[in-house]
C-alpha cells in the first residue's frame, strides 16, 4: 500500500531532527531517510525573504507531487513542509523527507521532491534588503528544465 | 467568478481578489486577462506583459485556451518561486 505523505504550508519554523524521527517511529522496516532542507541565504545584502502562496491550491498541489512520488518509489513515507511568510537568512524555507526501505528510492524521491516543488507549486518569493529595495524573484529556466528530466 | 491575483499582479492590480461578472464572449484564460486588463490602469500594469502571467482555474494551472465560466476561481500570478 503507497505511504500517505505528511503535507504542512506553516509560517513557524520546522525541526529536522523531529520530523525524520516521526517517519520511523515505531516500525522497523525503515532502511532509510532521505532529507533536503532548502535554507535562505543572505546573497547581496538580503535581509529576509517574504513568501507568499496561494491558499488551498498550495495544499493541493504539494499532496499530489507527494503522491506522485509515493507511485513512482517504493517509500514507507515522505513528508513535505514548505514555510510561507517572512524568513531571515539561516533559517529553513522547505523541507523534504523520504524513507524507504533502500536508499536509491529515498534519495531520487527527495531529488524529484523537490525539483518538483520549484516549479509546481503556487509559491512567490520576495527578497527584502536591507536599505529598503525588494524585488520579486524571478523563475529560473534551469529549474524547469530540471522539472522536465522526471517526465 | 471569482479572480484572485498573487506577487506583483497582486501589486500592480492593487488588489488581491474581486468578483466580476465578464460578457459571454469572455470565454477563456486569455480573453479575461484581455477584459480584466481594461478594468483599470493597474490592472493594464498587472496584465502588460502576458508572456510573464500564469493562471489557476479552480486551483489548477492552465494555459491561456482554458476556458472560463460562471462560477469558476481563476487566479493569475507570475511563475513560481518555491522550493
Amino acid at each position: 500500500m503507497a505511504a500517505v505523505p505528511t503535507i504542512r504550508v506553516q509560517e513557524d519554523a520546522f525541526d529536522l531532527a523531529a520530523e525524520t524521527a516521526a517517519l520511523s517511529a515505531g516500525r522497523v522496516d525503515v532502511g532509510g531517510i532521505a532529507s533536503f532542507v532548502g535554507l535562505c541565504r543572505a546573497d547581496d545584502g538580503l535581509e529576509a525573504l517574504v513568501l507568499e502562496h496561494y491558499p488551498g491550491m498550495t495544499e493541493r498541489a504539494l499532496t499530489r507531487i507527494a503522491e506522485e512520488a509515493c507511485g513512482r518509489w517504493p517509500l514507507s513515507g515522505c513528508t513535505l513542509v514548505h514555510r510561507f511568510g517572512r524568513i531571515r537568512p539561516g533559517e529553513g524555507i522547505v523541507l523534504v523527507l523520504a524513507a524507504s526501505r533502500h536508499r536509491v528510492a529515498a534519495l531520487e524521491a527527495c531529488a524529484f521532491l523537490i525539483d518538483w516543488l520549484k516549479t509546481g507549486a503556487p509559491f512567490w518569493k520576495r527578497e527584502e534588503f536591507a536599505d529598503g529595495a525588494a524585488r520579486w524573484v524571478e523563475a529560473r529556466h534551469e529549474d524547469e528544465a530540471r522539472t522536465r528530466e522526471w517526465g | 467568478m471569482k479572480v484572485l491575483y498573487f506577487a506583483w499582479l497582486r501589486q500592480r492590480a492593487g488588489i488581491g481578489e474581486e468578483s466580476v461578472s465578464p460578457p459571454p464572449e469572455v470565454r477563456d484564460v486569455g480573453g479575461l486577462m484581455r477584459w480584466l486588463a481594461a478594468r483599470s490602469p493597474g490592472h493594464a500594469a498587472a496584465f502588460a506583459d502576458p508572456a510573464q502571467v500564469r493562471a489557476a482555474v479552480n486551483q489548477e494551472f492552465c494555459g491561456p485556451d482554458h476556458p472560463v465560466k460562471a462560477g469558476d476561481e481563476v487566479a493569475f500570478f507570475p511563475p513560481v518561486t518555491g522550493g
